[in-house]
């Protein structure tokens, strides 16, 4: 029997706890055991998606009691996809709060980190919903304590908006949940898809509602508006690093509407049709506009990055709310773009922050490194802003053609293409106030001239800083220049979903403790 | 040279020269020009193929699932424009060298012409509409960047952004029109779509995908109402302007109408679009190109100005309009480079660029002057010059040409339009070279030295040559037309010389001359007219829409996130509500399947005390302790239902966490008000109170209707009740389930109650670390303290009980699998056994007897609960597979070992660290405030004599 499929979860869950038993004072053994053990997770992570490449589904029951009475671990294309860009995403991150010292500046980050991580792994790979839900409040919880290391008043603020938020959406899983176990008798998602099927049309409403109340839960995740209130503040006053790793998170959100609307409650599901595959397509092209209206409208960088993150997610959801295999396909090419564009733009506003007093925007005399950051923003702007050559504008394509068959091919369009011009003005606005207005910066006239001279030198970001985002900016090139094949991959996962019976085959079909019950004594 | 080597050579050869700027100017601006010559010559070997008619094509996979490859193809009109791009480059790279100065980072300056050198091979050499897409905002992307090289001017920064802004419009309209070009072709490749005229002019989409495209095509060539970004685009340095905004980039969009121009063209749509646009153009441009007084303002709406020539000639739809439209993008490319490398000289040498400043320059500049003035007469249409030829050839198109059903309506722009190109060609030589010697130049003017006036003259013997003998474009210009035209058109006949007789194109193009040297006499009057003339200025209407579009978004953005929270869980709650009643509206309702029990008197009871403690809370939460007591009599209730659905397990738990959290929850009081303020108007609260009822009223709804009916399917609770014994060796249901059945649920929940704990430390310790820790320091207890902190009786009853608790703990964490019980209320009733310890004695006495730090015990409770599922892989099964066996250790009973109470062990740990760590963070806080400490258990103590240290608190020296 091989343990891999857990492995993502089980090594960070060892970890952490390690880390807090053994090495809580020592910055130095912190560090190196969370990089070795995200290098792990990258090794392992890629030979998962080795395995399932070629179509085969991974099944991992817990505790060996079969489905769907026990839970079970199941590994696709497209959960070991998550988990792969998650781990490599985090390595960058992980680079990047070593090298900026962000992981020293409060207790317990590498813990938490890995703790983090744990959860998102697990988010991608269970196959139960409700240890869905346990996850999801494991991510929360130690994003939370992520989000407010290092302490300070705006941030602790914006802490508890982050979290109170999501206990809101916490709560509403529970009711989902639990409207779910009480039209089906089960949690497991292979069985809650068999069950929901048998749903007849004389009594929809039960399962009507529960579809409704679990895709919002999971659009509060993916920051879809009207529910995305919590991202904007808690992304711009958490850490860089810590923002840049919430980019998978919005993502956990998509990955289960990707999951369970194509699994459990499909597009041709009467029972459920004309909600989500109705609505939720009006409310990802909102999200789009309203995020990229934000970017115009932000007063400081890290607003601006945040709300591109939102109408990033906007986009796609856009693709997502298709309910096609193109749009689908489309949508995770694009997750993965966004994810790593999203974490390189928050990496390179620290940056930005690194060598200026404040994140404004406005006119400020030039900060070391300026050259290198602007080149690496004007990088990361493009990439956001959906221009060639990076995958942005890949994604962009692939997602307007597969909106060119629907009903609301017009709109889709147009709200695409328009916000993206908003975009691209908002970024140019930024990205020539922070580095070009500089080198025409003259402090105002009422500052007394003798400023002191010893007031401390703002410091160059360390190497390793650059090097992180780098790393994060060549997988953006690599995404684009392998993008017919990672398109290929991404669109085999799409068939794999809207054709979901060999997943649900290998899960409830696998026999499990029951089948070899135990002798009584 | 492979297709793939010309465009990739000027994107590699980036690198180089800010890896060259160390090494000097010349250097850098050496490997430039090598890359550059290097594609030039890469060009140059297809050449004999490319005379032979043959189509030259490259291709590799990108995309090919969406239609986007890497296909390039060289034919005549791709040629015609990459010998353009690349030898123009060729010769600005040469002068850019001289015309920077030292102050200039010439890597940067050189590495973004060479990406946007690229970017321009990489648009005309395309097959593949996308890939033409992908380097038509790189164009854009490149040229941003050159705009604002001198980032310390303003007019730099806004001209580049305004660039930028439009034609990334015409860019992102231009991707919607070729997506449908695609769709109707079913093909992105140009081979394909070229050979389809029918199909796509007969297609519904045609309209709006032609219009799209033209949208591209007119921002980036500065078609009117577009033309207004190309002026301020001058803002760069001249090399810039002269090779991208006149010579290479704004034909991009001409190049694109010219590729497209046997599917598109022909059609009344495209006519009239193209023809007026280009008339339009062409009249205002020259017109206002007369009274601008800044030479590079003049020259660019004389580009302007052109460009609409070239796009009218595309737009009649004749072939033979094409050959003009493709032998004046020649001629305008060498005489209009010239004219802005003479311009630059002029900047150069005289610091300025201002023609009512210059004057006289002929004896001080005779070189400038001759190639300046050579230029502009080909511009304004002279005889033996190239202009003249195809200015001809324009003016004998637009005889033909007949719009808006008015046959002397295009005639008559294309005079006027010619006049006023000839008048400022006019102005420009006049005013700037002859007339007196001034002697207040704000420099000292000379001739350059010839790595500035060299470049030019080489494109102005090109103008002269070919003005002289055009029988030598001849055959090239019919290549590059054939291309174009396709199997759309046949090749038009006409021959190119300079003398057709007295056709009414001369008459005109005499007459175009004649009134511009008539308009240059009364040129102070008309100046004096035109400065009174009110006129929209484009620069403050751009820049007015994107204040506009600024002000409009942070309308609707800052005031919609305004960190209110109410209002975001408001928005939030009412959007879940809204949603699920919609869907409830839109689904069916059969009758309920099971019947509502009676409800006995206890349970009324128990309900309504519910009730009362939720509504209390409701109206009196401001008083924080008695909300704290209605919080515990709602806990106490959950309790007692559990009990009554026969889950003792639970119930146990409910209470022991009611114990605790109460515990926590004074702690953290301690430092609060006793009271919450009153923070919201009576408008808000009754807002949230209409939301709060909504959300319970549907809450309230959906779980009755859930408990009148039966789920699909059997539930899976019915397998757990069946096989826990058999299957997980408890007799506890909730037990096995939370061990065995769900385990990894129970793993999952320790580890965020661990990280929860870990948590509230690390918050506590930055809140240490800041201001609030000073705060704490000179806190003043808002009411009095007890007499005696540690009381006797306390402390000797916790010892006392202290055993005995942790031995119920014991016996509760043993138990578990068979009754109710478990780590998880084990380790809650060891918690509060310590907490007494820690409320009795102080945090200071109970601390110093701690042995195990709290971080460890979560973390060893953690990686317990985890070693133990993994001890399940040494005997070849999943994570966290249990196993028990039954063993006899005389004189025992039997008894069960099962490896789930290891995993219980972990849960046990990491609950007991778990809640003493959060008690130990906020004793913390606590222990820093006015809280003298003792070292004795207890204040009074009959055996000891000497008095507790009661006023020696460290806070108490500071205060």
């Amino acid at each position: 029997m091989t343990h891999w499929i857990i492995a993502p979860v089980v090594l960070p869950a060892l970890l952490a706890p390690f880390i807090v038993l053994a090495a809580r004072y020592h910055i130095g053994i912190q560090r190196a055991f969370s990089v070795a053990g995200v290098l792990a997770l990258i090794a392992i992570a890629a030979s998962l998606s080795w395995q399932v490449s070629d179509g085969s589904v991974l099944l991992y029951q817990l505790s060996d009691w079969a489905a769907p009475f026990g839970i079970v671990i199941v590994g696709d294309r497209l959960s070991t996809l998550m988990v792969l860009l998650t781990s490599a995403l985090a390595l960058f991150v992980l680079l990047y709060s070593i090298g900026s010292g962000w992981d020293d500046r409060g207790r317990h980050f590498h813990a938490l980190f890995q703790f983090q991580l744990m959860g998102i792994m697990g988010a991608f790979l269970t196959g139960d919903l409700f240890n869905l839900f346990v996850f999801f409040e494991v991510l929360l919880i130690a994003s939370y304590g992520l989000m407010i290391h290092a302490g300070g008043n705006t941030r602790l603020r914006a802490g508890v908006q982050y979290v109170l938020f999501n206990l809101i959406g916490s709560t509403l899983f529970l009711f989902a949940l639990g409207s779910i176990y009480a039209e089906t008798g089960t949690l497991n998602m292979a069985d809650l898809a068999q069950r929901a099927s048998l749903i007849g049309a004389e009594e929809t409403v039960g399962i009507r509602v529960a579809a409704v109340l679990l895709i919002l839960v999971f659009a509060i995740k993916a920051a879809l508006l009207p529910l995305h209130f919590w991202l904007p503040s808690s992304y711009a006053e958490a850490p860089a690093p810590v923002a840049a790793l919430f980019a998978i998170m919005t993502k956990v959100g998509a990955y289960a509407i990707i999951r369970v609307y194509t699994m459990i409650f499909p597009p041709d599901l009467e029972a459920t049709a004309g909600l989500h595959d109705t609505w939720l397509l009006p409310a990802a092209l909102v999200s789009l506009f309203i995020g990229m209206v934000g970017v115009l409208a932000a007063r400081k960088l890290d607003r601006l990055v945040a709300f591109s993150v939102i109408g990033s997610m906007g986009m796609v959801m856009v693709a997502i709310s298709l309910f096609t295999p193109a749009g689908t396909a489309a949508a995770l090419y694009y997750i993965v773009h966004s994810t790593l564009a999203g974490a390189a733009l928050f990496l390179i506003s620290d940056l930005v922050r690194t060598g200026r007093a404040d994140l404004n925007l406005t006119a400020q005399a030039p900060m070391a490194g300026t050259a290198l950051t602007a080149g690496l923003f004007f990088a990361g702007a493009i990439a956001m802003a959906g221009l060639p050559p990076l995958s942005g504008f890949l994604g962009k394509l692939l997602v307007l053609d597969a909106a060119f068959e629907t009903d609301l091919v017009v709109w889709i369009w147009a709200v695409v293409l328009g916000s993206s011009l908003i975009n691209i003005v908002g970024f140019a606005r930024a990205g020539s106030v922070m580095f070009w207005k500089a080198h025409g910066f003259a402090p105002p006239a009422d500052t007394p001239a003798d400023t002191p001279a010893d007031a401390p030198a703002l410091p160059r970001p360390a190497t390793l800083s650059y090097v992180a985002v780098g790393g994060l900016l060549s997988l953006l090139v690599a995404h684009t220049v392998f993008a017919g094949q990672v398109h290929r991959y991404t669109t085999t996962i799409a068939e794999q979903l809207y054709a979901p019976d060999s997943y649900i085959a290998t899960v409830l079909d696998t026999p499990g403790k029951l089948s070899t019950p135990k002798e009584e004594h | 040279m492979s297709l793939f080597f010309i465009v990739a050579l000027p994107f590699f050869g980036a690198l180089l020269p800010g890896l060259m700027n160390a090494a000097g100017r010349s250097a850098c601006a050496g490997v430039t020009f090598t890359v550059s010559l290097a594609a030039f010559i890469g060009l140059l070997t297809n050449l004999p193929s490319v005379l032979a008619g043959d189509v030259l094509t490259a291709r590799i996979d990108w995309m090919p699932s969406l239609g986007l490859n890497f296909t390039l193809m060289l034919d005549g009109l791709g040629f015609f424009f990459a010998f353009l791009i690349l030898g123009i480059g060729l010769l600005i790279i040469a002068y850019a060298r001289h015309y920077l100065s030292r102050d200039d980072n010439m890597g940067e300056f050189f590495t973004y012409l060479l990406l946007f050198q690229g970017a321009m091979v990489g648009i005309v050499l395309s097959d593949n509409i996308l890939l033409l897409l992908v380097f038509w905002e790189l164009t854009s992307l490149s040229s941003f960047l050159l705009i604002g090289y001198w980032k310390h001017l303003p007019e730099g920064r806004q001209g580049a952004r305004m660039a930028l802004a439009v034609t990334g419009m015409g860019g992102l309209a231009m991707i919607a029109g070729m997506l449908m070009l695609g769709q109707i072709a079913g093909s992105y490749d140009l081979s394909v779509i070229l050979e389809n005229r029918a199909l796509i002019q007969t297609d519904p989409l045609y309209t709006p995908a032609l219009v799209l495209i033209l949208l591209g095509c007119f921002t980036k060539s500065a078609q009117f109402p577009f033309h207004f970004w190309l002026p301020h685009a001058m803002a760069a340095p001249t090399p810039v302007s002269a090779y991208l905004h006149s010579a290479t980039m704004v034909k991009a969009g001409i190049f694109l109408m010219a590729r497209m121009w046997p599917v598109l063209s022909g059609t009344p749509e495209w006519f009239v679009i193209v023809t007026t646009a280009g008339l339009v153009t062409m009249v205002l441009g020259a017109v206002i190109a007369l009274f601008k007084h800044d030479l590079k303002a003049l020259l660019a709406f004389s580009t302007v100005s052109h460009l609409g020539l070239i796009t009218m000639l595309l737009g009649t739809g004749t072939a033979f309009g094409a050959m003009a439209a493709m032998f004046h993008i020649l001629n305008h490319a060498t005489f209009k480079a010239a004219l802005f490398m003479s311009a630059g000289i002029i900047d150069h040498e005289t610091h300025t660029r201002d023609i009512r400043r210059l004057g006289g320059l002929r004896r001080l500049m005779p070189v400038t002057f001759v190639i300046a003035t050579l230029a502009a007469l080909s511009m304004a249409g002279i005889p033996f010059l190239n202009g003249f030829l195809s200015k001809e050839m324009m003016l004998e198109e637009a005889t033909h040409t007949v719009l808006f059903g008015t046959p002397w309506l295009v005639p008559a722009l294309a005079i006027s339009g010619s006049l006023f190109s000839a008048a400022y060609c006019f102005r420009l030589i006049g005013h700037t070279f002859f007339g007196p010697v001034r002697d207040d130049y704000p420099s000292n003017p000379h001739d350059p030295g010839p790595g500035l006036w060299l470049p030019p003259s080489i494109l102005v013997t090109l103008v002269v040559v070919i003005g002289m003998a055009p029988f030598l474009a001849e055959p090239f210009v019919k290549l590059v037309t054939a291309s174009v035209l396709g199997n759309a058109a046949e090749l038009p006949k006409a021959y190119f010389k300079i003398w057709h007789g007295l056709v009414p194109a001369l008459f005109m193009s005499v007459a175009a001359v004649v009134g511009g040297l008539l308009v240059m006499v009364v040129f102070t009057p008309l100046l004096r007219l035109w400065e009174t003339t009110p006129r929209p200025e484009a620069k403050a209407i751009f820049d007015a829409l994107v204040a506009t579009a600024v002000r409009l978004a942070r309308g609707l953005i800052l005031p919609l996130h305004n960190g209110a929270f109410t209002r975001y869980a408001a928005i939030g709650a009412i959007t879940i509500v809204a949603a699920g009643f919609h869907a409830w509206k839109t689904g069916t309702v059969a009758p309920p399947t099971r019947e509502v029990q009676a409800a006995g008197p206890v349970l009324v009871a128990g309900w309504l005390m519910l009730v009362a403690a939720t509504g209390g809370l409701v109206f009196m939460h401001r008083n924080r302790f008695f909300s704290l007591i209605l919080i515990g009599i709602v806990g106490l209730m959950v309790s007692i239902g559990f009990i009554f659905f026969s889950a003792p397990d639970l119930a146990m738990t409910q209470f022991t966490v009611e114990v605790v959290t109460i515990i926590l929850l004074l702690l953290a009081l301690n430092f609060l008000p006793k009271r919450t303020p009153m923070e919201s108007s009576v408008l808000r609260r009754v807002r949230d109170a209409g939301v709060a009822a909504i959300g319970g009223l549907a809450t309230f709804t959906l779980a009755y209707h859930y408990l009148l009916r039966d789920a699909v399917g059997t539930p899976i609770s019915e397998f757990h009740l069946a096989n826990s014994y058999k299957g997980g060796g408890g007799t506890n249901v909730v037990n096995v389930i939370l061990v065995d059945f769900r385990g990894f649920d129970t793993y999952g929940e320790i580890i965020v109650l661990g990280i929860a704990a870990l948590l509230i430390y690390a918050l506590t310790e930055t809140l240490l670390g800041g201001r609030v820790r000073a705060r704490l320091l000179n806190r003043k207890p808002d009411q009095q303290r007890a007499g005696e902190m540690h009381p006797m009786m306390m402390v000797v009853l916790t010892r006392v009980i202290m055993p005995l608790v942790l031995m119920v703990g014991f016996y509760i964490f043993l138990r578990g699998h068979n009754e109710p019980g478990g780590g998880f209320i084990a380790g809650l009733i060891v918690s509060i056994a310590v907490v007494m310890q820690y409320m009795a004695s102080g945090f200071a006495w109970a601390s110093a007897r701690l042995k195990y730090p709290y971080h460890g015990v979560i973390g060893a409770g953690v990686l317990i609960a985890g070693l133990t599922g993994i001890g399940s892989w040494f005997v070849g099964k999943p994570f966290l597979t249990s196993d028990f066996t039954y063993v006899r250790i005389p004189p025992f009973e039997k008894f069960e070992l099962a490896t789930a109470a290891l995993f219980d062990l972990g849960v046990f740990l990491a609950v007991v660290g778990a809640v003493m760590l959060s008690l130990e963070s906020f004793s913390r806080l606590a222990r820093r405030a006015h809280m003298p400490e003792s070292e004795h258990p207890m204040d009074i103590d009959p055996s000891r004599d000497d008095p507790p240290h009661l006023e020696t608190g460290p806070a108490r020296e500071g205060a």
